[in-house]
């Protein structure tokens, strides 16, 4: 997300328009300019062909997910109304597309996603933070060649292994500390998720803090402050932008894993905010549902809609990151 | 008269200093245990068998070779509908492209689509690859239902649309980092915009584009949710890969309309599914070990080509 | 009333294995304004960093020698580094504010030294900020950002934010360089009205700065302490030869 200064084209008028004096000047003109133009051209079509890729993903999931509205009302996908036992009707927030009456309530797999990615991200915060924090202003710049790669190296671990690590060693060792209802259920979803996330956020918070000009460290110890008053007082509340963004990015990262949670979380859609039952989360529904589902169907076109409000949810918390980030670098000209 | 105290200990102050090393160190012990489990519960499992065999018994003997194989032609796959594809749209709008609108909106769309949860890369490639072009290509070229469903082909083109904006990105970091003075330089000298790029800044930024590839190919090794029902395959009893025969001349090549096995997806169903959890956990822990010495091996090569790159330029 | 408030002697400081600074002996006098000039490169503001011990804060940096400030010596293992930075303030060459309001920039200092009083600190900034010279200028924008401010109206915050720890002894490495000629000006105003009440060390390569500013001048070559004496002396009529070729021209 740099400036990219641009060379203007500038220089290539002068060059041509030097030449065109000779005879062989001209000559050799047309042809290197048709071969650039080539070029160029073909450079452009490779640009739009992404371009287009991404509007492509907009459109087919789009595309998809609304016919879902169609099949599905809007209000469906929020709650059913249906008889109860007792004769009146009652209000129910189920997803159980399988069933003789199909139910699909998102609520149970928005409230299973939070319930996941919220404490993960909470204590993603404070290790990630702390140890970007550490990485940028307490380690000996020598470990530090190291340390921070090492990190990075935790960021690479594929997420289908910590879930496998979750699942079996992370469940028993809980199971035996905390005896909760549920073997596998959102908490220990939110610990595998967090070892994905603190390294994100470790990265971003030291790239925030590493940016802020050395000139305020001197201001600050010029004027008698500790190492510890400079980084609470005038580091991290000037990196605060940057700080803040990769908490919001951390934050999109954990709504939008998929392997964790399926392999951890327990996968029973219920609505609760017990960090100890199963519950399940969007990715992980359409993840588990999307094999055994016929194509046209009414819960073909809700994995879909599923799948928009998941885009959805994470595009805006990038761009909140990203406008927090391009408004810090107007206001902090450094 | 000054007044110049003692050595006073601001407690707090290295208190809290203290807690974040603590806190640090606390993460990499974690991390390097994590890593010390699977090492020790897995390397038993390894032998060259393991590596090269096909699985029995319903998976609960034998190696992971398909896997293997299949891990490496869908990123093969990938490598070559990716990386031409994101360096060269990355050199256009770095070098070509003016600054407008239009290509904030593109770098805005690169950048949020890094973000995007990969389960929904996998809708897309159902949606689009497979049922869409896919099927269009059956109806068109009237060959019933074989493109229109799960395999190889359409496997990689979602993870290679899934890593594309890794590797956008990290080419326009590099094309970035070569400083404008050299292309002054260049245009100085009477050369031309396609000259420059390619002798001077493509040179430059070979590193970082490498690193960038390096990094890519090691997400696509390592993702599973898009895959999931894009090809990937359990059992199969034969390889992806078919002979291309020209006369009489046949040689066996990656058939891409064929499923696959895949690591990630084994280790996957392994955990979950798996008929006999305790005889094949070894197995698990052994997947587990090779996938993660795949990657980390990517990842650090492309972290020490990073570096390397770095320190020449003067900034690290 | 002491005469001389910081005596250094003998020092040297190197640079892992270069000597950057060789056998530095000096007195400086008690609020009075001293300058050091020479050309670039010539240890002038490592010496300023030496007085507030601000290379403790590089790496690979080796002192030897010792330096009293009011007969204590600032380099002994039991010295507080950091309270010994509230009273020897220090004033860089391109203003480094805070991002934080004009406010809160001048207060950080009295705050983090356990200030909490409204009144007090308000009391602070209105005092420091006419002793800059630029009460007029913030008084009714004191919750605006810091970095709206002009250079020169930057340099002369820092100023405050500096005088706002009551120092006793205030360095000033080459403040008004990155300035245009009035707000360098109104800086050297500034100095003349300081030195009253401090004493003021001023590195500077601006050579008719210096005669304007100083009372005494100290001339550095290549880390060497080459004259030190009255600014009108250096300036009319130098002992060492060295000192007379740069003044006039000849090298620099």
């Amino acid at each position: 997300m740099k400036m990219i200064d641009k060379t203007t084209s500038e220089e290539e008028k002068e060059f041509y328009s030097k030449s065109s004096d000779s005879k062989y000047g001209k000559k050799i003109k047309k042809f290197t300019r048709t071969k650039e133009s080539l070029i160029k051209f073909f450079f452009a079509v490779n640009g739009v062909m992404a371009l287009v890729f991404i509007i492509l993903i907009f459109i087919f999931l789009f595309k998809e997910g609304f016919k879902a509205l169609e099949h599905v009302g809007l209000f469906d996908f929020l709650y059913t109304t249906r008889p109860a036992a007792n004769g009146t009707s009652e209000t129910v927030f189920q997803w159980y597309p399988t069933s003789e009456e199909p139910r699909y309530s998102l609520i149970p797999l928005i409230l299973g996603t939070l319930l996941t990615a919220i404490p993960a991200t909470i204590i993603s915060t404070i290790f990630g933070v702390a140890a970007g924090v550490y990485l940028s202003e307490v380690a000996n710049p020598k470990w530090k060649e190291i340390l921070k790669p090492l990190i990075e190296l935790f960021a690479g671990i594929p997420t289908v292994v910590i879930g496998f690590i979750m699942l079996v060693i992370g469940a028993s060792f809980f199971n035996d500390l905390l005896h909760p209802d549920n073997r596998l259920n959102a908490f220990i979803a939110s610990i595998g998720l967090s070892f994905v996330i603190i390294p994100v956020i470790a990265s971003l918070t030291e790239d925030a803090l590493h940016s802020i000009p050395n000139e305020l460290r001197m201001a600050s110890y010029g004027l008698g402050s500790t190492k510890w008053q400079t980084i609470s007082r005038v580091i991290l509340p000037a990196a605060f932008s940057g700080v803040s963004a990769s908490i919001i990015l951390g934050f999109g990262r954990a709504i939008g894993e998929t392997m964790i949670v399926l392999m951890a979380a327990g996968n029973a859609a219920n609505i609760t905010s017990n960090l100890f039952l199963s519950v399940r989360t969007m990715t992980a529904t359409i993840a588990a549902e999307m094999g055994e589902v016929s194509q046209g169907s009414d819960h073909y076109y809700s994995l879909f809609f599923i799948g928009i409000v998941l885009f959805t949810i994470t595009f805006i918390l990038n761009l909140i990151a990203e406008i927090i980030i391009s408004k810090m670098r107007k206001k902090n000209t450094f | 008269m000054l007044e110049l105290h003692k050595k006073k200990t601001d407690i707090a102050g290295l208190t809290a200093i203290w807690i974040i090393r603590i806190i640090f160190f606390f993460l990499v012990a974690a991390l390097l245990l994590l890593i010390g489990k699977i090492v020790i519960q897995g390397i038993g499992s390894i032998s060259v068998e393991f590596i090269f065999d096909d699985p029995k018994n319903n998976m609960t003997e034998g190696g992971i070779f398909p896997a293997i194989f299949g891990t490496i032609a869908v990123t093969l796959i990938m490598i070559i509908m990716t990386v031409p594809l994101g360096v060269c749209s990355a050199i256009y709008l770095n070098e070509y492209a003016k600054d407008s609108l239009l290509t904030r909106i593109i770098r805005t769309s690169i950048n949020n689509l890094a973000g995007v949860p990969s389960i929904v890369f996998g809708l897309f490639g159902l949606g689009f690859f497979i049922l869409f072009i896919g099927r269009g290509m059956d109806n068109v070229l009237e060959t019933g239902l074989l493109f229109g469903q799960p395999a190889l082909l359409w496997a990689s083109a979602t993870l290679a649309v899934l890593v594309l904006p890794i590797v956008i990105v990290s080419t326009l970091e590099a094309l970035n980092s070569v400083p404008k003075s050299h292309r002054d330089a260049s245009y100085g000298l009477g050369a031309t915009k396609w000259q420059t790029i390619k002798n001077v800044v493509l040179p430059q930024a070979r590193p970082g584009i490498l690193t960038g590839t390096i990094l890519a190919v090691s997400r696509g090794a390592g993702e599973t949710a898009p895959i999931l029902f894009l090809g990937a395959a359990f059992f199969l009893p034969n390889l992806p890969v078919s002979d291309l025969c020209i006369g009489d001349y046949c040689i066996p090549i990656i058939n891409p309309a064929k499923q696959f096995m895949y690591l990630a997806y084994h280790i996957f169903i392994l955990a979950t599914q798996s008929s006999n959890p305790t005889k094949t956990l070894p197995i698990q822990y052994g997947s587990t070990l090779v996938l993660i010495v795949l990657t980390f091996m990517l990842n650090i090569t492309a972290i020490i080509f990073r570096y390397r790159f770095r320190k020449k330029l003067g900034r690290l | 009333m002491k005469e001389i408030k910081i005596v250094i002697k003998n020092l040297n400081l190197y640079y892992d294995k270069k000597q950057a600074l060789k056998n530095i002996t000096l007195d400086i006098p008690d609020k009075k304004v001293t300058a050091f000039i020479g050309p670039s490169g010539c240890g002038k503001s490592t010496f300023l960093r030496v007085l507030n011990r601000m290379n403790d804060l590089i790496e690979h940096v080796r002192i030897d020698g010792e330096v009293f400030v009011d007969d204590v010596n600032i380099y002994d293992k039991n010295i507080d580094v950091v309270n010994l930075r509230k009273n020897i303030g220090m004033v860089f060459q391109k203003s480094n504010l805070f991002p934080k309001t004009i406010y809160e920039n001048i207060v950080y200092g009295p705050k983090i030294n356990g200030i909490r009083d409204k009144k007090a600190l308000d009391e602070i900034v209105e005092k420091t900020c006419m002793q800059s010279a630029i009460w007029d200028e913030v008084k009714d924008r004191m919750n605006e950002n810091a970095l709206s401010l002009s250079g020169g109206q930057q340099q002369r915050l820092c100023i405050a934010r500096a005088l706002a720890v009551e120092p006793e002894i205030i360095l000033m490495d080459e403040p008004a360089s990155a300035l245009d000629p009035i707000s360098t000006a109104k800086i050297e105003e500034l100095i003349h009205d300081l030195k009253q009440r401090y004493t003021i060390v001023i590195v500077t390569h601006n050579m008719q700065q210096a005669a304007r500013v100083s009372d005494m001048t100290a001339f550095f070559y290549l880390g060497e302490l080459v004259e030190f004496d009255r600014t009108t002396k250096i300036f009319t009529n130098p002992s060492k030869k060295q000192t007379e070729d740069y003044i006039s021209g000849r090298f620099g």
